[in-house]
This record gives C-alpha cells, structure tokens and sequence, in this order.
C-alpha cells in the first residue's frame, strides 16, 4: 500500500527548497557591487600585493545617518624622505561609486593621519588602502551599519 | 560666496607636527540624486583640497562624490619655518576658493602655541549639514 507523504518527509522537503534559495539569495547581491570595488582598487595597487595591518581605519560601527559618517584614517610611519606614505585610498562596496578620497602625503606631512566625514548608501565594508614609499600597499577594512542611508532623499 | 574655516596653529617650534583643521560650506551634489520629477541632479562637487606650506604642496586630497556636504578635513605638517599655509579647494563648475594663514616658528625652547582661527568662535567639529 502506498504511504502518504508524513510530516518527516513534508518538511525535509520544504527545507531543501528553502536552503537552496536562501543561497542563491545571499550569494547574488555579495558577489556584484563587491567586484566594482575590487576593480577600483586594482586600478590604484595593479598586481601588487596587498598586506593587512599597519593601517587604522576608524569609522563607528552604527550610524544613524549615512550622509556624514565621521572617518579616521592613520599608517604607522616615521615618515622621512626615506620612508613615508605616500597615499591613503578609501573605498566603499555598495555605494554608487567604490572611490570615496585620496589623501597625498608627503615626509612634510609629518604624521600619516587624516580625518573627514564620508557619506556611506548602505550597509557595507569600507576599505582603506595605503601606498608606502617602498612601493608597498597596506590595507584595512571596517564594517558600519547603516540606519538612514545617504542618497535616498529626493531634492 | 562658500565660505571656509581653517585652524592652523598660529606658532609653534621647529619641527613640531601640527594638526590642521579645514571646513568649507559646499553642497557636495553627488550627481546620484533625482529630483520628484525623476530628473537627475547634476554632479557639482570639490574635487581636489591642496595645501601648500610657503609654496610647497605638503597634503593634497582627491575627493569624490562620498564626500560629505561640507567638507571637513584634518591633516597634518611639520613646522618648518615661518610663513604662510594656502588651503586652496577647486572643483565642478569653477569652484575655486583659497584660505591661507600665517605660522611662526620659533626654537624649540618657545612658549607653547595657542590655536587660531580664521573667523570667529565657532566649532569646526560640527559644521552645519
């Protein structure tokens, strides 16, 4: 005689389902703007490496209001002809644009260590990449959530 | 006419690493925005901050449209001499304003410096939106 389908197997199978669009949801939207930063960023490195550490990257980790989120950036440097920084990026993955600034040092620039207010469209990474004399790039990431998003607001 | 706000230390010793505070009124208009009849707004943004230090660029800043209306920066230089720091902003449509201020060095052994500011009193930490 056959069986009627039981609760057991009832579930089973609505629980497939549901995983596999779970996946297929959260791997879509992680895998497309993600790559506009990737791109912006090896536009500026090339096909150097890039090191974690050595680069501070100070954001806080709620905003209320992503049209001025205050941001602190440093390197660890000594900052002499020798060996200094010679620039900051700043990146962000859902913002209509990955390109946020580019700070310029120099060794007059005395301590490798900026602030400003950024605008940030969504929740998201933010990546801070810095470029050392020696040719070498550092980086450093920070997640922020964002309750009100920049950009939303008609004029 | 935009207006900015900069504090630079008005002495300090040689060799001392000084914090330099800029704030500029602009809109900072991403270009991104659409107005309720779905008209998209141009960009008009700054899109290069200088600082020179009697004539020589010690910071420069790209900045693009996530940039904050108002743009607020602080960076910082070494005190090498006496003389004049130009903080020049220029961007979209001719933007183009300059602020400078005067510094005095002194040795080492001066009296410790007392900040200035271009304008009167008011924060540069939270600038209007």
């Amino acid at each position: 005689m056959e069986r009627l389908p039981s609760r057991r197997d009832f579930l089973r199978v609505v629980g497939g389902v549901t995983a596999g669009l779970a996946a297929t949801i959260v791997i879509e939207p992680a895998a497309a703007t993600p790559a506009a930063m990737q791109d912006a960023i090896r536009k500026i490195v090339g096909s150097a490496r890039v090191g974690t550490g050595r680069v501070k990257l100070e954001l806080p980790p709620l905003v209320e209001n992503g049209n001025t989120v205050p941001l602190a950036v440093s390197v660890e440097s000594p900052m002499t002809e020798a060996d200094h920084v010679r620039a900051i990026h700043v990146f962000t993955e859902k913002n209509p644009q990955p390109e946020v600034v580019s700070f310029r040092f120099g060794p007059r620039a005395g301590r490798a260590q900026v602030a400003t207010r950024i605008r940030l469209a969504d929740t998201q990474t933010v990546v801070a990449i810095s470029e050392l004399s020696d040719g070498s790039f550092w980086a450093a990431n920070a997640n922020v959530v964002v309750t009100l998003a920049a950009c939303l607001e008609d004029a | 006419m935009a207006s900015a706000l900069i504090n630079v230390p008005s002495r300090a010793k040689r060799g001392e690493v000084i914090e330099i505070k800029a704030l500029i009124s602009h809109p900072m208009e991403t270009g991104y925005r659409r107005t309720q009849l779905g008209v998209r707004i141009p960009r008009d943004i700054i899109r290069v901050f200088v600082c020179t230090y009697n004539g020589t660029e010690v910071f420069r800043a790209e900045l693009h449209s996530a940039i904050a209306a108002n743009p607020f920066i602080v960076f910082s230089t070494v005190a090498t001499e006496s003389g004049t720091l130009a903080l020049s902003w220029t961007g979209d449509n001719g933007f183009s304003v300059t602020e400078s201020a005067t510094i005095i060095v002194g040795d080492p052994d001066m009296a410790p410096h007392t900040p200035q500011r271009s304008e009167p009193s008011r924060e540069t930490r939270d600038g209007p939106r």
